[in-house]
């Protein structure tokens, strides 16, 4: 059914159509209406689940933990500090191969204290062994919730679902929610492969020493790298159930012919989307790689879809302090060096910290690339706060 | 309160769900203290355990030593974990079942703190077992907030300056239903206080002094004459606390100056020059006497 709603709210019914036994989540802005709204579904009694208040994310994290390897499906949300805070159970979560799925409300992360829109909290637990996919908008948020579960529970690893925090969390949109019935069809019951029972005695989180350590993490990397192939299917099986494409790998956005191909991710492709087609107008031919599965990285799919393409511009909400952009290391890796030397592959760092992301500044990010290729820049950067002596 | 019989309460439980052959030193007061705590739980029982001495002896992959099933998640989370479990186990209707986390001083005390607090405060129905081991052993023997007065560790050299954190004191203060100390020289008490402790709904605690030898400084073979002298100078009180009423303390009608216990230990040889004791000493006989005192020993 059609509902105007937030982004949050979208996401926390959907979350309890997928009937979690456990959720266990820590208030975070800009993740709290997630929280409060499963809370209040479990208090009134719409769903059926044991919520967790807990005193911290690392908590949280940790009885999700517990809960998933007790044989529970089982949900938890965070973002930013949050996210930090959970990074050990972060990690152990993804080897142990607990399905467990998360909503990260991307936030930039102190300091300076801020608890606006930007991706680096994802970005910082892009190598734990999760599945990272990207929400363009809140229906596709909503979405890939639904796929998320289904996704985690089929190779047994876990999944987080990243949302700009407040450009999605807060925004009011039209989503569809579907009736239970039809989440019921597409998402099976829980099926663990593993379980604490003393029915069937067996150990979970073994210490491995050298013999055995490396090749559980080479087995971890060969599931995530193999991944893409549940992805892509789960995101089919998804557009036929529901008649709507959302998921996968990449998306694309006019790149039949396009001179400039912007690659990025997050709800700014809206924006990027708008640009193109005001351009198109003017008769300039720019497209978009949007990337929706972020890890595994898809850089098979990326490099077919821009081949051909000789000027290509990342765009991302994060840094790797003292390296650069980050997305844009995975996309200039995922073309043979050898390759025609002459393609450029730009990199554009903008919107840190809630920074907005205008579409003029869009445009000569386009159009300088269009003259000669940008190795790092930012966009919206106000040089007039930035004082000499602090370069 | 599922209710037990004297009978059943005093039956020592010898059934091995915690196998021979794992890797602890020899005269392990924590080895000891966990089989016998799983072998009052029974079969029925999902162990925890955070990282540190017993996760390593007792868990390397392919030969683990437990014949329950258990989990191993990190240092600091055991207890949030086994909320976790014991949530799962309510959703699902699954059940009854004991679930026992484990963990030593920094898993309990310190790093694993506030974990603790959060589990009891919620008031999942989990046993926390701490085997308290006075340092951080695993690592070597550094000093822990368990730490004794005077103990030299490698990170207090010079003998520690600071008194134990009264861990079940801070259990009573969560109003939790049940908190006990035990000692593992004392099995039939200790798998009376366990058995006792999971028949109750709840959070409960269990502080088990578990001595170190190799962290102590003293031969294996004395594991069992440090719990009872720990006890028999005041420096240890045992002690039940149902519903937040203290009970069935245990008594001691001869007590031992501290020096008989002290003596013994490496890690307390510092405190004597030529045999004459330090005034250390009389501070640790000081806490001795407090706690005789305080607990009516």
């Amino acid at each position: 059914m059609l509902k105007q709603i937030e982004g949050s709210h979208a996401v926390a019914e959907v979350v309890a159509l997928c009937r979690p036994h456990v959720i266990s989540a820590y208030p975070i802005t800009p993740q709290t209406h997630i929280v409060e709204d499963l809370a209040g579904l479990v208090g009134e009694g719409h769903l059926e689940a044991e919520f967790v208040n807990v005193e911290s994310e690392f908590a949280a994290a940790s009885v999700v933990l517990g809960a998933s390897a007790a044989g529970a499906r089982a949900y938890t949300t965070t973002t930013s500090q949050g996210l930090l805070l959970m990074n050990e159970v972060i990690y152990c979560i993804a080897g142990m191969r607990l399905p467990i799925v998360m909503t990260c409300a991307n936030r930039a992360i102190s300091a300076p204290l801020n608890i606006w829109n930007d991706q680096q909290d994802s970005m910082t637990v892009r190598d734990a062994g999760w599945i990272q996919l990207f929400a363009e908008d809140n229906q596709e948020a909503a979405d890939l919730h639904m796929q998320a579960f289904k996704i985690a529970e089929q190779i047994s690893v876990p999944v987080m679902v990243c949302m700009d925090g407040f450009i999605l969390t807060h925004a009011f949109e039209p989503v569809d929610i579907p009736d239970q019935k039809e989440v019921d069809d597409f998402l099976p019951p829980f099926q663990p492969k593993a379980m604490l029972d003393p029915r069937w005695p067996r150990g979970m989180g073994l210490y491995a020493d050298p013999r055995f350590y490396m090749e559980t993490r080479y087995i971890l990397h060969r599931t995530l790298e193999k991944s893409t192939e549940a992805i892509k299917q789960v995101s089919a099986d998804f557009a036929k159930a529901f008649g709507r494409e959302s998921g996968g790998l990449i998306k694309t956005y006019n790149l039949e012919g396009a001179d400039v191909v912007i690659v990025s991710l997050g709800s700014v492709v809206g924006t990027i989307k708008d640009l193109i087609d005001q351009m198109r107008e003017e008769g300039k031919k720019v497209g978009l790689l949007q990337i929706t599965s972020y890890r595994p990285f898809p850089r098979k799919e990326l490099y077919d879809a821009l081949r051909d393409k000789m000027k290509i511009v990342v765009l991302e909400k994060c840094i790797s302090l003292g390296r650069g952009g980050i997305l844009a290391t995975d996309v200039r890796w995922s073309f043979p060096r050898a390759e025609k030397k002459d393609r450029a592959i730009s990199s554009f760092i903008g919107g840190l910290g809630g920074k907005n992301i205008t579409q003029d500044e869009l445009r000569l990010m386009v159009e300088r690339v269009e003259k000669e290729p940008v190795e790092l820049d930012f966009i919206g950067l106000n040089k007039e706060i930035i004082a000499e002596r602090d370069l | 309160m599922i209710e037990l019989s004297q009978e059943d309460l005093n039956r020592v439980e010898k059934k091995n769900l915690f196998a021979s052959g794992h890797r602890a030193c020899g005269g392990c007061g924590q080895a000891l203290a966990a089989r016998l705590v799983v072998d009052a739980a029974g079969e029925n029982t999902i162990a925890l355990m955070a990282t540190g001495c017993l996760e390593i002896f007792s868990t390397p992959y392919p030969d683990p030593s437990w014949r329950i099933p258990f989990l191993h998640s990190l240092f600091e989370n055991c207890a949030a974990v086994a909320s976790g479990v014991e949530a799962a186990y309510k959703a699902l209707k699954k059940g009854p079942v004991n679930i026992i986390a484990q963990g030593g001083d920094g898993g309990t005390a310190d790093i694993g703190f506030q974990c603790i607090s959060g589990m009891f405060e919620r008031g999942h129905n989990v046993l926390y077992v701490c085997y308290d081991n006075e340092a951080y052993m695993n690592t070597g023997v550094q000093r822990s907030s368990f730490t004794p007065l005077g103990a030299r560790t490698t990170t207090t050299p010079m003998g520690n300056r600071t008194r134990k954190k009264d861990l079940p004191q801070i259990a009573v203060d969560h109003r939790i239903p049940y908190v006990a100390t035990a000692t593992v020289d004392d099995y039939r008490d200790l798998q009376r206080k366990v058995k006792t402790a999971l028949s109750i709904e709840g959070p409960k605690y269990l502080h088990i002094l578990a001595p170190c030898p190799l962290g102590w400084g003293h031969p294996g073979d004395m594991t069992v004459m440090l719990c009872r002298l720990a006890k028999d100078t005041g420096l240890f009180p045992v002690f039940e606390v149902l519903h937040g009423k203290l009970m069935n303390v245990l008594k001691v009608p001869i007590k031992k100056p501290v020096e008989d216990y002290l003596k013994l230990q490496n890690r307390f040889r510092h405190l004597f020059k030529k045999g004459v004791p330090t005034a250390t000493v009389a501070e640790i006989q000081e806490i001795a006497d407090q706690n005789i005192e305080r607990f009516n020993i």
